[in-house]
């Protein structure tokens, strides 16, 4: 039932989407932070392409550069070299960023970055707002929103007045409010303990698919990816640099049980493996 | 016991009690030393010398003299110490210029500039103004500076990625998150402002309730005195509640609201 395809190879691994639509393209992406006394590479000619709908993980040890390639993605830095592409329009135009592209984007941080001047249900509208949106579809949708993240009649409270977990959905539906086609994740759930984390996953496999979104998640849990993903793409570091793409390909919707499974297992304990190479290649 | 002690009801118990302390160790001191009346009045003097302090002729315009150099200064101080913050916060570059400028101004012992500002702005009303305004824009003035420079890096990228523009980003984002310290600049400021105003009545003048100090300690009408620093704590009590009125309407969800809140619940 499962079946698992991993390249973990010497050369220089490019990670095609399998369904070949490219409908996000990281070509040759590369990222020089320059600091005082010389400069990083934080990432080294990465190229990966994410079809439609698909769900993709990014993993790898801290300093890896899979925060800087999501936050490229995103249109908050600029890459030093390479191009992003969605639907094969390119993100960055010199300076400027391409509207159009980046309004097909949602960003969920790893903080909820709620604006706590605003209740729930005005964080929620708040990029509804930002495109001129009149107050009655604003409330409609963010009503509609806080249903499908499990926040019905919390509309009118406060971001303080919220748990973590709680938190982090109001960021997720204002991620959704303006139904961007591509949710960005970077370590969304990595702040929740253990139990909210595998519901809020769930959830997320839920959204995901009632949305019809095609997901980029940076997490640095093996489980979580391999729960999550339908490719997991484990970066290396220093630089960062693919170094394997893994197809994980049980069905969906999953269950939390699905993790006992042998060969959800050894999908882990295989990136594990390579993990702990990585590490010892770059202490 | 435990609620009362946390409810909002404590200091209306503990401030009567606080007060009847403070009358009978004042009481104390005059008859354990024999302290002269010109020096200490007793407390039911300064209380009669309040009623007949306020039922004085011209005691009200007092009053709104010192009242309209406070809050005029103040005013004056809000708009410029939070042009003059908003613009040094942003523009990284001149508040490095200036800010030798800044620390010395901040250095200066300005109640010492008080007798030259009477000079340049004469014994009227006009010098008390310049004087409070002065003293009150340098608290409003920095925490402006400090709040445009402390907008959460996460709000700014949420901002960003929502590719909003200046105008949203600052009536979204930096408005709301710069105001708290707006506030902790004024509740500084109007102080200040007091302060300048009454030190600068009795530095030159003949109106205001700091022009009354001088009359009553050169009379020496040490119960007038009193009763007049008395209704001047009590003006200054009014104006430091009203910056606090306004700070929980204007931004109830910040956690110095809210916090004042919960430990009174």
């Amino acid at each position: 039932m499962a079946v698992t395809r991993t390249q973990a190879t010497e050369e220089r691994v490019v990670g095609r989407a399998p369904s070949g639509d490219h409908f996000i393209e990281f070509d040759g992406v590369t990222k020089r932070y320059q600091a005082r006394h010389g400069s990083t590479l934080a990432l080294s000619d990465v190229s990966l392409s994410v079809g439609r709908k698909e769900f993709v993980v990014l993993i790898g040890q801290s300093g890896c550069g899979k925060t800087t390639a999501l936050r490229i993605l995103a249109g908050l830095i600029r890459p030093t070299a390479g191009e992003v592409r969605v639907e094969g329009q390119s993100l960055w135009r010199g300076e400027r960023r391409d509207d159009d592209a980046l309004a097909k984007l949602g960003l969920v941080f790893q903080d909820p970055n709620l604006f706590p001047w605003y209740s729930v249900e005005e964080n929620i509208a708040l990029p509804l707002r930002l495109r001129g949106v009149g107050k009655r579809e604003r409330r409609g949708r963010a009503r509609e929103l806080s249903e499908l993240v499990g926040l019905s009649g919390f509309e009118e409270s406060f971001p303080r007045e919220l748990s973590g977990g709680m938190r982090q959905r109001v960021a997720i539906a204002r991620s959704l409010s303006y139904r961007p086609e591509i949710l960005l994740m970077d370590e969304p759930f990595g702040a929740l303990d253990a139990l909210t984390r595998d519901k809020m996953n769930l959830e997320l496999q839920r959204i995901a698919a009632a949305t019809d979104a095609t997901v980029v998640f940076v997490t640095h849990s093996i489980t979580e990816a391999v729960f999550l993903a339908d490719r997991v793409v484990l970066l290396s570091a220093r630089p960062g640099r693919l170094r394997s793409v893994t197809s994980v390909e049980f069905e969906r919707p999953r269950q939390l049980d699905v993790e006992t499974m042998p060969a959800f297992q050894e999908r882990v304990r295989e990136l594990r493996h390579q993990l702990e190479e990585d590490e010892e290649a770059n202490p | 016991m435990r609620d009362l002690l946390r409810g909002k009801l404590l200091p209306w118990i503990s401030t009567p009690i606080v007060l009847v302390l403070v009358i009978v160790v004042w009481k104390l001191v005059i008859a354990v030393f024999d302290v002269s009346e010109f020096v200490l009045p007793q407390p039911e003097d300064v209380a009669s010398a309040m009623v007949d302090v306020v039922q004085s002729n011209g005691f009200w315009g007092h009053v709104r003299t010192t009242l309209v150099e406070t809050l005029v200064g103040f005013g004056i101080a809000l708009i410029l110490g939070v042009a003059l913050g908003a613009v040094l916060g942003r523009i990284v570059w001149l508040e490095r210029a200036l800010r030798p400028v800044i620390v010395a101004s901040q250095v200066v012992p300005k109640v010492a500039l008080i007798p030259l500002f009477i000079v340049w702005f004469g014994f009227g009303v006009t010098s008390k103004i310049v004087i409070a305004a002065m003293l009150a824009f340098f608290p409003i003035m920095l925490n402006v500076l400090l709040g445009v420079r402390s907008v959460d890096t996460g709000h700014r990228d949420v901002m960003r990625s929502l590719n909003a523009g200046r105008w949203a980003t600052f009536w979204r984002l930096e408005y709301h998150s710069t105001l708290p310290y707006v506030f902790a600049g004024m509740e500084i400021g109007i102080v200040f402002a007091i302060i300048g105003s009454v030190v600068g009545e009795y530095l030159g003048g003949n109106q205001g309730l700091g022009y009354m100090i001088v009359v009553s300690l050169n009379a020496l009408n040490a119960e007038q005195l009193f009763a007049v620093i008395v209704i001047l704590t009590l003006i200054g009590f009014g104006l430091f509640l009203a910056v606090i009125g306004l700070k929980r309407f204007m931004i109830p969800w910040h956690e110095s609201v809210v916090g004042a809140d919960q430990s009174s619940s």
